[in-house]
């Protein structure tokens, strides 16, 4: 894993003069120009135990820069909505909502989520080391967490993307499963 | 000192001797029980026993800021180390990481006695399939995260399904790992004390024992600028103490020494001034031992009550020096010991109505102040004549008496602007109907407004849950309140599902009941079997058997041990939360099922009505705290306009039997009803919301006042008014209104209200006596 992640930053130290000015401020900056749009997403989640990854899908609503909607339509519907600094989770008639200012960890994890679709380096950089790799058209960023508590959490995120549109996110939890989103817009944005 | 009178001074002494004894080993108190119902419905029992002995009476919230964040969550995690050495506290939180480990733990270990899904159906084929598929499933969401690292133990999700009906609730912002407040700049720590809300020394040494630890951990931490703030019903008791204390003895001294330099300058003699202070002493005395001997604890309030009772015992000695100057105290018993003697029976019935309240501080009240004016007439009448032998006042007061004499012919003509007066107040306090009473008992407590901004403040920030409602069961022993409680639970567990309330507390969620415990046990199934049967209900999901070792093994070994006693919870803060809901008493045991409302954030009332009826014909009782305390208020309230009204035709009777004639009763009686609504618009004008101790004032108006109203009776009937009696009158007016003013003072709202009304009501009743009483009484 780490090992990867050597040569991945190997490869982006050898890419980026050639791009020139591709850097982790211009990623922010046409990030930030996203100002929201759903998109369908399929999840798949290896875990250790399990014979197959688990495959989740539905849809994603995001409105810059702090509303963040998920609704998960299989295998079992779930509404997720991120709004501000409160998280809902609706599930079979059962809600939950958790205040993420008391939960500092947490709030960090949903951090690199959402400072990426808000291009807000400086919430990432409270709590991740970034690595960019890539162009403008199709570009990789790498997160490694700064901090032990979020280390406990997530050991890795790699966010890809084209532009302002983020294309997949995927999460190497500290327990080493794997999870993997894939985005795809809907609609014209 | 004659032998007659050597024989009565040592009786007196013997008797007061015996009342020092005696209030010696009498018990003083300060505490809440002033104000609970001396015979509570059931209901408010519960709102007793939880002010008395509550897991809410031992909740102390402590705040610290100062510092940066860093010092600060140092400080919270040195001050919970230090605290728990003390061994004074039975829980002290501060949101640490870990600090529930021991809990989740216990919960885990004993999951399949705890989890109300462990039901026979539960480990069929279908069962496990459909429970195992079901955790699966909540691996994708981030609701499974709990799950993930117990799963291949706990695949059927039992931990899930317990944690499910706790009421996990608003918790208190973390920074810096421990619990802040909301703006982050200060830390909360929640304790709660071993010992009971009501024991005031024991919460005053826990306040005190975390003032000394949070100084030591300042120190030791260099932490310079830190400041501390604790609140919870524990300091408000130790304040509330404090502050009567102060008040007994301010407000006595206040009173004594204004009264004894009035005294001094009336008498002109030491010998005098002592002898007229004898039957105030032994007042005092009587009332504090009436009510030791009757109630066994004495209320600093009634001793506070002293300053007043002052002020009204010392009336009968100045009667006695001032009346039998010229006819010493064979002309006096004959002439005005009768007339004070209706006045005393008229303040009896004023006093005495208050006895049958149930509002134990008014009843105490009551008692103290009728035997303290008993015992002082009793003195004055049958001791004070026999030690003053011939002694007589060096002063003559026939001065003061004239210019009383004149003035009460100037204010004849007041009459009409009186009743003018009187019609205005009366228009006045009809337009203010609405506005003139104070709604709640709060305005009895003797917290400041500051004190409740910080415990609101405070409360707020540890998002302290709202438990006014509460379902109570009760049982004659632990199994069956168990079994009850289990089966409310599963009706209250319907009012969950169609949101009818929003969640409850059980103490049957972590001590289940015997029989619930071997239902449970009797649906796992055997390692065999359990074996077989996961092979089939594995066949279609993601999932090996073989993974699921630790879970047949975990069965098995919940199988072999099937009993949770209440001991077996000893180390977590389960058994605190069993303790505070499980509450032995002499027939059994109740149990508090506390219930909060769906949508706490919305701050809509629980429609308790539905509650009820969901749980009509199980025989529990269902509680509305808030509810019950304004009740309880109103109760107070009500019945202490009934014994009030009723002390006022006891005392109408009294005089009507006595003074034989409707002419002379309404003489009497007009003045005193007048300063009544006098007082009362008054107080209304400055801004004075009335409570129920205004009320008991206003008779005590008529009660003291009425004394006064006597003489001026008493007089007519004997053809005139001496300018003696006439300036006894004023200085015992004037003694009477000192003692009543100092409790004006008082910031005791019980003294305060009584003060302020009977302070200027008895010098109105004095004055419109003189007003109204019918010409060519005085010379």
């Amino acid at each position: 894993m780490i090992g990867r992640f050597v040569i991945g930053l190997f490869l982006g130290l050898l890419t980026m003069p050639a791009l020139g000015a591709f850097d982790v401020g211009q990623l922010m900056g046409d990030l930030a120009k996203n100002k929201g749009g759903r998109a369908k997403f399929v999840e798949k989640r290896h875990v250790s135990f399990l014979d197959k990854p688990l495959v989740s899908s539905g849809e994603m609503t995001y409105t810059a820069p702090d509303r963040l909607e998920k609704r998960t339509v299989t295998p079992k519907p779930e509404i997720l909505l991120l709004d501000k600094d409160m998280l809902s989770i609706e599930r079979e008639k059962q809600k939950l909502s958790i205040n993420l200012a008391n939960q500092p960890e947490a709030l960090a994890f949903i951090d690199s989520i959402r400072g990426t679709l808000a291009g807000n380096r400086a919430a990432l950089e409270r709590n991740y080391l970034l690595h960019l790799a890539g162009n403008p058209e199709n570009w990789t960023l790498t997160m490694l967490p700064s901090d032990q508590k979020i280390a406990a959490l997530v050991q890795r995120i790699v966010v890809t993307g084209s532009k302002g549109q983020v294309r997949s996110i995927e999460y190497l939890q500290a327990d080493g499963d794997l999870s993997v989103m894939s985005i795809e817009p809907v609609g014209g944005r | 000192m004659n032998n007659a009178a050597r024989r009565v001074f040592v009786i007196w002494l013997m008797a007061m001797l015996a009342g020092v004894t005696i209030v010696w080993n009498s018990r003083f108190s300060a505490d809440m029980s002033f104000f609970l119902p001396a015979d509570p419905s059931a209901e408010q029992q519960v709102l007793v026993n939880q002010i008395k002995e509550g897991v809410v009476s031992r909740l102390l919230m402590v705040a610290i800021g100062g510092g940066d964040v860093d010092q600060r969550a140092t400080l919270s995690r040195d001050l919970r180390r230090r605290l728990e050495k003390t061994s004074g506290f039975s829980s002290i939180q501060n949101g640490e990481a870990g600090s529930h480990d021991a809990d989740r733990e216990f919960l885990f270990k004993h999951r399949y006695l705890l989890s109300p899904a462990v039901t026979p159906d539960r480990f069929t084929v279908d069962g496990l399939k459909s429970a195992i598929a079901n955790s699966i499933d909540l691996l994708v969401s981030p609701a499974g995260f709990v799950l993930k690292p117990l799963f291949t133990r706990d695949p059927t999700g039992e931990l899930m399904a317990l944690l499910g009906g706790l009421n996990v609730g608003a918790q208190p912002n973390i920074h810096g790992g421990v619990w802040a407040s909301r703006d982050g700049e200060r830390i909360m720590l929640v304790l709660q004390t071993k010992v009971l809300g009501s024991d005031t020394d024991g919460q005053e040494t826990a306040i005190n024992t975390i003032k000394r630890e949070f100084s030591a951990s300042t120190r030791a931490n260099g932490v310079d600028d830190a400041n501390i703030e604790i609140s919870g019903p524990g300091v408000f008791a130790v304040h509330s103490r404090a502050l009567i204390k102060g008040e007994v003895t301010r407000l006595s001294l206040i009173s004594s020494i204004a009264i004894i330099c009035l005294l001094f300058f009336v008498y002109r003699s030491p010998r005098l001034l002592t002898l007229g202070l004898m039957p105030v002493v032994s007042g005092v005395l009587a009332g504090v031992v009436a009510v030791s001997l009757v109630y066994g604890t004495v209320f600093g309030i009634t001793v506070g009550f002293g300053s007043a009772l002052i002020g009204e015992a010392v009336d009968y000695s100045i009667y006695y020096f001032v009346q039998s100057g010229r006819m010493g105290f064979a002309g006096w018993r004959e002439r005005f010991w009768p007339t004070i003697r209706l006045g005393v029976l008229t303040s009896v019935c004023g006093f005495g109505a208050l006895l049958f309240s149930g509002f134990p501080g008014l009843a105490q009240l009551g008692l103290y102040s009728l035997s303290g004016v008993l015992a002082a007439a009793i003195v004055t009448r049958f001791v004070l004549p026999q030690l003053a032998g011939g002694a007589r006042m060096a002063s003559d007061l026939s001065p003061l008496g004239r210019a009383a004499e004149k003035s009460i012919l100037f204010v004849h003509a007041l009459r009409w602007p009186v009743l003018l007066l009187a019609l205005l107040a009366a228009i006045h306090l009809v337009v203010h109907r609405e506005s003139l009473w104070h709604p709640d008992l709060s305005v009895l407590s003797t917290a400041t407004s500051k004190e409740v901004e910080l415990d609101m403040r405070l409360r707020a920030d540890i998002a302290a849950p709202d438990s006014s409602y509460m379902v109570v069961i009760d049982a004659s022993d632990l199994e069956s309140a168990l079994q009850a409680t289990e089966n409310v639970g599963e009706k209250l567990d319907r009012l969950v599902a169609a949101g009818v309330i929003g969640s409850y507390d059980s103490p049957a969620r972590f001590l289940p009941s015997s029989a619930m415990q071997r239902a449970r046990c009797a649906s796992l199934p055997a390692s065999t079997d359990l074996r077989l049967r996961l092979q089939a209900a594995l066949a279609d999901l993601p999932l090996a058997a073989d993974k699921l070792t630790g879970f047949i093994d975990d069965v098995a070994a919940a199988k072999m041990n099937c009993t949770l006693s209440r001991e077996s919870l000893a180390g977590t803060d389960l058994a605190l939360a069993v303790n505070a809901l499980v509450l032995p008493h002499s027939g059994g045991f109740s149990v508090l099922l506390p219930v909060h409302p769906a949508l706490a954030e919305s701050g809509q009332p629980l429609a308790i009505e539905s509650l009820r009826d969901a749980l009509a014909g199980t025989g529990v009782l269902v509680v509305d705290l808030k509810a019950e305390l304004d009740k309880l208020y109103n109760d107070y309230l009500r019945e202490a306009i009934l014994l009030s009204l009723g002390g006022l035709v006891a005392i109408i009777l009294l005089l009507a039997v006595t003074l034989r004639s409707p002419a002379r009763l309404a003489v009497v009686m007009l003045p005193l009803l007048l300063s009544v609504l006098l007082v009362i618009a008054g107080l209304s004008l400055i801004g004075e919301r009335l409570h129920l101790l205004h009320l008991v004032g206003m008779l005590l108006i008529v009660a003291v006042g009425s004394n006064y109203a006597l003489f001026f009776d008493r007089s007519n009937d004997q053809g005139q008014l001496d300018a003696e009696t006439l300036a006894s009158m004023l200085i015992a007016n004037l003694t009477t209104a000192i003692g009543f003013g100092t409790l004006a003072l008082s910031k005791v709202p019980v003294l305060h209200a009584v003060g302020v009304t009977v302070g200027p009501g008895a010098i109105l009743a004095l004055l419109l006596t003189a007003i109204f009483v019918p010409r060519g009484t005085t010379a």
